[in-house]
């Protein structure tokens, strides 16, 4: 009895470190993979810090890649145009969660190094963030914030690159107005989603002949997909984010439907987006105040990542320009720099750069883009 | 304006909630099961459906090797047998992942409370703590690897000594570690993958194409799969319950332990092959859904578990024919209710439902009786 006893406590030993192989195999080949990034001049003794806050990883990970990428970029040339007072990225990972903001809002004004940050990469997080810079006095640039509401609330330290969803709601029904007989509208009861849902509802008034609002964390979304079926529509808004949209287009090519797909910026993710919904993301249209940036920047991205810019690659990076001009200029502190931000006025990869009073960049339209042969591919500025 | 369409869709609500409802159905077996034999709510049975969708996961894309698109762009579908032979081999994939994770879960984490610990449950759990306290210093895995299993021996040597001492747990502490195992296995497949927690694609092989029209409905060969599927496994594990001699056993345990005890039943070999066996319908219910909506992620069990336990819960927990007809009503109340009152009322309906049930029935629509002659 013992000794079988022994025998199978072996069998199951090995079969575990059959696991524990396997898993390691893994871990190691995904660390290979992200290698090509860290080939970048090393900064050892940084004069300052620029902080993200936003998602890299969660379930909103994927549009926070971009950013990243963008920053690295605009640092790794500033750093090898001034060697002798290089500058570093420190990131603050929030998953963009509203609840995690806090925390890392004040590790970020905790760390004296850090003379402006660069997001936070989303609306929620925002308003859990941004009252907390602005006591520091932090200055802070986000590329991809677009709630409508974030500069009314008379913060000194907010600036944006992009228009927000007050211009991308009415923009995008205003051209579905002129394609559409019969809408359906989709929002998944998120801030951003309910928002830009309700102002292409508004906008679009009695063409929205179905509404439906879904579970993100559900899997099946048959009854929403049974509703614009029998409604009988031939354009259906959907305001959310790309993971659910991407199930969305799927279940709604899988029913029969075959009324095209309409999203916001949050679905404009090539991977997440794109790729995930295969053939049934085909012909979607996604609206974005985001660009992907002049030909210049786009040759720049393309030698350092091997790729085409991601979601606001080209924000971020005009977002991370402007903090480093900021610090050239001579701004030693977080005053200084604040000033410098507030009186920035030059071109920038995605659009002309100056603030207004309210911290809204003075320039920025909202475009439109199709998956076409698989790729989000840009069509046209919308108004 | 309101959207009274429910008078138009009634067939199309119909038809998917009731594939949704068996597949709550199938899952919420093995909750009733386990209540039924042993009294416990195994919460972390959701993570044993979660872990079943990714054994068809890795069927499908590693041993079969089946890429997510052809190059063309589309998916890469198959028909015929060998069509049959990959949905066959992502069944065996699920059921196998899912039925023997039920079993190291039975054997880890309740099996040493009820004071039956064995050199199986020392050696996983050993193996599992030396792993997690030796990443406190260290995050190179293949260190971990090595020090895990060297001090797997002596870990699990002393564990055998606690479980020697043969102390039933108190009622809490069973359910205190099935909601520890439910997270555990949950954030251990979530931290697993080279994808930090995203959602993992699966290949779609089966062309979901309209088989015929009920009352104006397209009842598509995707929910005829799941129809059939559901409603086999189903009727195979009553025939099992009831005429086999193992079957007898699980009844006899349900009705009196000590009594079955007494009369010679392992009582311990019987709650294994009842967790066995839901971990089993929990494989199938995963197979099904990876089938229907073509991807799965770490926390795709929590919501489904919810929704299933309320299932068994509504038909009458520890009652098998009450599992199958709580989840089909739990599916189709939802799928009305979402139509009429719009998506984001679904879960309240579904509790809605529940409570009031339960106002009328305390014990659920059919009543608790897995311990019954006639279950």
């Amino acid at each position: 009895m013992k000794k079988s006893n022994l025998l199978r406590a072996g069998a199951v030993l090995a079969a575990l470190s059959f696991v524990g192989a396997a898993c390691g195999s893994n871990s190691d080949s995904a660390s290979d993979t992200t290698a090509p990034a860290s080939a970048a001049p090393t900064c050892d003794n940084p004069v300052a810090a620029i902080g993200w806050q936003g998602a890299e990883t969660g379930d909103a990970g994927a549009l926070g890649v971009p950013m990243i990428k963008g920053a690295n970029l605009a640092i790794d040339e500033y750093n090898a145009e001034n060697p002798d007072a290089c500058v570093v990225l420190k990131k603050f990972d929030t998953q963009g969660d509203p609840a995690k903001a806090p925390a890392a809002a004040q590790a970020a004004i905790k760390d004296a190094t850090i003379l402006g940050i660069i997001g936070p990469g989303f609306s929620g997080e925002s308003n859990a963030a941004d009252p907390l810079y602005e006591e520091a006095g932090l200055a802070t640039v986000t590329g991809s914030a677009t709630n409508a509401e974030l500069q009314n609330n008379g913060w000194k330290v907010f600036h944006r690159l992009l228009a927000n969803d007050a211009k991308q709601g009415p923009a995008i029904a205003n051209y579905l107005k002129t394609v559409a007989k019969k809408a359906g509208v989709i929002d998944d009861a998120s801030d951003y989603g309910k928002g830009l849902a309700d102002a292409v509802k508004t906008t679009l008034g009695s063409a929205v002949v179905a509404t439906d609002t879904i579970d993100p964390k559900a899997a099946d979304f048959s009854a929403a997909v049974t509703k614009m079926k029998s409604a009988g529509v031939d354009y259906i808004f959907y305001g959310g984010y790309y993971a659910e949209a991407a199930k969305l287009a799927t279940q709604l090519k899988d029913a029969g439907v075959t009324a095209v797909l309409v999203g916001g910026d949050g679905v404009k993710d090539q991977a997440g987006f794109a790729d995930a919904a295969g053939p049934a993301a085909e012909g979607a249209l996604i609206s974005c105040p985001c660009q992907d940036g002049s030909a210049d920047f786009i040759a720049k991205w393309q030698a350092k990542y091997n790729e085409f810019p991601g979601t606001y690659g080209a924000e971020y990076y005009d977002a991370a320009n402007v903090i480093l001009a900021a610090i050239k200029g001579g701004a030693k502190d977080r005053a200084a720099v604040l000033a410098a931000v507030k009186a920035y006025d030059a071109d920038g990869a995605s659009k002309h750069i100056k603030f207004g009073a309210n911290g809204d960049v003075t320039e920025g339209g909202i475009y439109l883009y199709q998956v076409k042969s698989g790729k989000i591919t840009f069509v046209q500025e919308i108004k | 304006m309101r959207d009274w369409l429910i008078y138009k869709t009634f067939w199309d609500l119909t038809v998917s909630g009731l594939v949704l409802g068996l597949i709550y159905s199938l899952v919420a077996l093995g909750y009733t099961m386990v209540y039924g034999v042993l009294r416990l709510i195994n919460f972390a049975h959701s993570e044993i459906f979660m872990v079943g969708t990714f054994g068809s996961l890795i069927t499908i894309t590693q041993v079969l090797g089946v890429p997510l698109f052809n190059d063309s762009n589309g998916y890469p579908y198959k028909s015929g047998l060998a069509l049959v032979l990959t949905l066959v081999a992502c069944l065996i994939g699920a059921v196998l992942v899912s039925g023997a994770g039920a079993v190291v879960l039975e054997r880890t984490a309740y099996r040493p409370l009820r004071g039956a610990g064995d050199i199986y449950g020392a050696v996983v759990l050993a193996f599992i703590s030396a792993f997690v306290a030796s990443m406190i210093f260290s995050t190179n895995l293949s260190l971990n690897l090595t020090f895990a299993l060297v001090a797997t021996a002596p870990i699990s040597y002393g564990y055998m000594r606690i479980f020697k001492k043969g102390r039933q747990a108190p009622r809490l502490a069973f359910l205190i570690s099935a909601i520890g195992s439910s997270m555990a296995i949950a954030e251990a497949v979530a931290t697993w993958g080279p994808d930090n927690r995203l959602v993992y694609k699966l290949p779609r092989v089966l062309e979901k194409k309209t088989l015929f029209k009920l009352f104006g409905t397209d009842v598509r060969i995707d929910y005829a799969i799941v129809a059939i599927g559901a409603i086999l496994m189903m009727t195979s594990l009553l025939l099992f319950v009831n005429k086999t001699r193992l079957g007898r056993g699980i009844r006899a345990v349900a009705q009196d332990v000590e009594t079955s005890r007494i009369l010679g039943v392992n009582v311990n070999s019987v709650i294994l092959i009842t967790f066995l066996l839901g971990g089993c319908m929990a494989g199938g219910a995963a197979m099904m859904f990876t089938l229907m909506y073509d991807q799965t992620r770490f926390n795709i069990g929590f919501l489904l578990g919810v929704k299933s336990f309320t299932a068994a819960v509504l038909g009458g927990i520890g009652n098998i024919r009450g599992a199958l007809l709580g989840g089909i009503v739990l599916g189709l109340a939802e799928n009305y209710g979402s139509s009429i009152f719009g998506g984001q009322w679904k879960d309240v309906i579904a509790f809605v439902v529940l409570l009031v049930v339960l106002m009328f029935r305390p014990t659920g629509i059919l009543g608790e009786s897995l311990g019954k002659a006639r279950v």
